[in-house]
């Protein structure tokens, strides 16, 4: 059992190395491409300049919106909530065979408790762009 | 015990003419390359050659796919689309990917040299890892995870780093607003993605895509026909496909968190958001379409592949038919519409579940009913909260003073 485990997660990190390796092959090969004079290489000022519509960019550093951020935190509770939900989820029908309506009911006080703290953040406005 | 890639024919033929392993797989051995002791060799090439297959294919598929989404959209936009390499067009991608190959590479003064150039392969990565554990029919697959659902979905949401790093690293501002858009986008559809799932989890009980494929006497689209939907839109979404190309909105950003790439840097985005399309549509096959199992006078493999086609045009036939949706309905629609949906979908699916704990096929077609009419109903009432309120144009439409303008500048002001 643990042998197959490790096994299947070997072949996990096997196609880990060669998912990096393929992208990575495929730059290097446009990169000697270069090398065999295939690839032009022909900086110039201009061409090197970041781009912004053929005018230089005005201005020092750029900022960001901070309505962002509100998306970002109610994200981390939604996603942990879920993280939560996956092994519930996965092993209700023995929860249930086991310890009947409990494990329905738990499950949803949680589920009440996270949608009270939603409305919540819809009724404030955290939900809305503007 | 988990199944493993040696349950299939072919691989296992590769397997047991490298290995001398006597553990009853092989039957009788007429001829080995290695020696005995070095099963676990033999074990670890058929994997590579495995690996190598797959991704091959994949890039391989790629190339096909692209050509034949132009092809589409130009008959779904009455005209012809790529026709002048090859017959119909076909040699105009591989021509593409010669010129990206080829093309000056570019990397600007001021953007973060490291950062910029590793960003394209970290956005590589997670579209082949999908490729692991996706059972593309009976024993063919690479891995058998038995978290199989949460790794992908873990993987996937690895694309948010990449598309920071890019965006971050290019030092530019539509590259900036581009990956600012698209990480709240792909963030708040993360989270409709994994929930709608938790159904299917349900009845199958199992996060393996072996055991989920296997439980589904019913494909699940029927079966979960809401969790289908909200699933098919939030990953519609996740890999910033039309309606939800905000992040890349060529109108308005120049071509977003990729606007400072060039050459093979720019075909590796590109190649990844192909990628990551096809394999979104293998693994909806996988969880919602019932994987390779049909009848019986194609091999499941085919019928995986025939499964994912309609998909792929659906994904083209949205692509041509909708508008991009703005940044503001977009969210809304994840956080007040499929959120709901979702959470919907969890109830109804665990009161059915609780019900029928271990359903045959006679209960999931009952189940199948219940669910059609529970999503009828909840995307009816849904869509009449989200409605016109949303949208801050909603005054015209109550006859109210239409809205005042936004101040001149605002893209300079750092509004993504």
């Amino acid at each position: 059992m643990v042998e197959d485990y490790f096994r299947q997660y070997g072949l996990i990190t096997l196609f880990a190395g060669i998912a990096v390796l393929v992208p990575i092959g495929m730059l290097m090969t446009s990169y000697m491409a270069t090398k065999i004079k295939v690839r032009p290489r022909r900086p110039s000022p201009v061409k090197l300049e970041t781009y912004e519509c053929g005018f230089g960019p005005i201005g020092g550093k750029w900022s960001f919106n901070s309505r962002y951020y509100t998306f970002a935190l109610l994200f981390v509770i939604f996603d942990v909530e879920t993280v939560f939900l996956y092994p519930w989820a996965v092993k209700f029908g023995v929860l249930s065979a086991r310890f009947g309506i409990f494990a329905l009911v738990e499950v949803a006080v949680f589920g009440i408790i996270l949608a009270i703290g939603w409305g919540y953040a819809w009724r404030k406005k955290a939900l809305e762009w503007t | 015990m988990a199944l493993d890639f040696l349950d299939n024919a072919f691989f296992r033929n590769i397997y047991c003419n490298l290995s001398a392993s006597d553990d009853g797989r092989c039957g009788e051995r007429v001829f080995s390359v290695l020696p005995g002791g070095f099963e676990w060799l033999a074990f670890l090439i058929t994997g590579i050659v495995i690996a190598l297959i797959l991704v091959n294919g994949l890039l391989g598929s790629v190339i096909v796919f692209i050509w034949a989404e132009r092809r589409l959209l130009g008959r779904f936009q009455s005209r012809l689309g790529p026709n002048r390499w090859g017959p119909f067009g076909t040699l105009t991608p591989v021509a593409d990917a010669i010129k990206t190959m080829f093309k000056e590479d570019i990397v600007p003064d001021a953007a973060d040299r490291w950062v910029f150039n590793a960003a394209p392969v970290v956005m590589m990565v997670p579209s082949l890892m999908v490729l692991a554990v996706i059972p593309w029919g009976s024993g063919t697959f690479l891995a058998d995870l038995n978290i199989g659902v949460l790794f992908i979905i873990a993987i996937t949401s690895l694309s948010t780093f990449a598309i920071v790093m890019a965006g971050w690293g290019s030092q530019n501002r539509y590259a900036m607003f581009g990956a600012m858009r698209a990480v709240a986008l792909l963030i708040s559809y993360e989270i409709p993605m994994a929930l709608s799932l938790l159904g299917v989890l349900m009845i199958a009980g199992s996060l393996s895509l072996v055991s989920i494929v296997s439980a589904q006497d019913l494909p699940f689209i029927l079966v979960q026909p809401l969790g289908f939907l909200v699933f098919f839109i939030a990953t519609t979404a996740e890999i910033n496909r039309t309606p939800f190309d905000v992040a890349e909105a060529e109108s308005e950003l120049g071509a977003g968190y990729h606007t400072d790439y060039s050459g093979m840097k720019f075909g590796l985005f590109l190649n990844a958001e192909f990628a990551a399309t096809i394999l979104s549509a293998a693994v909806i096959v996988a969880v919602f379409l019932g994987g390779g199992r049909a009848w019986d006078f194609l091999p499941s493999q085919i019928w995986f592949l025939l499964k994912m086609l309609p998909v792929l045009i659906f994904m083209v036939w949205m692509r041509a038919s909708w508008p991009r949706l703005r940044i503001d309905q977009v969210l809304s629609l994840a956080w007040k519409g499929l959120i709901i949906l979702a959470f919907i979908n969890i109830v109804g699916s665990a009161i059915l579940t609780f019900i029928w704990p271990d359903p045959s096929t006679t209960e999931l077609w009952k189940m199948a009913g219940i669910n059609l009419i529970v999503m009828i109903a909840s995307v009816y009432a849904v869509g009449g909260l989200l409605g016109p309120g949303s949208a801050p144009v909603a005054g015209f439409a109550r006859g109210e003073a239409p809205p005042t303008p936004r101040p001149a500048g605002e893209p300079a002001g750092g509004s993504g």
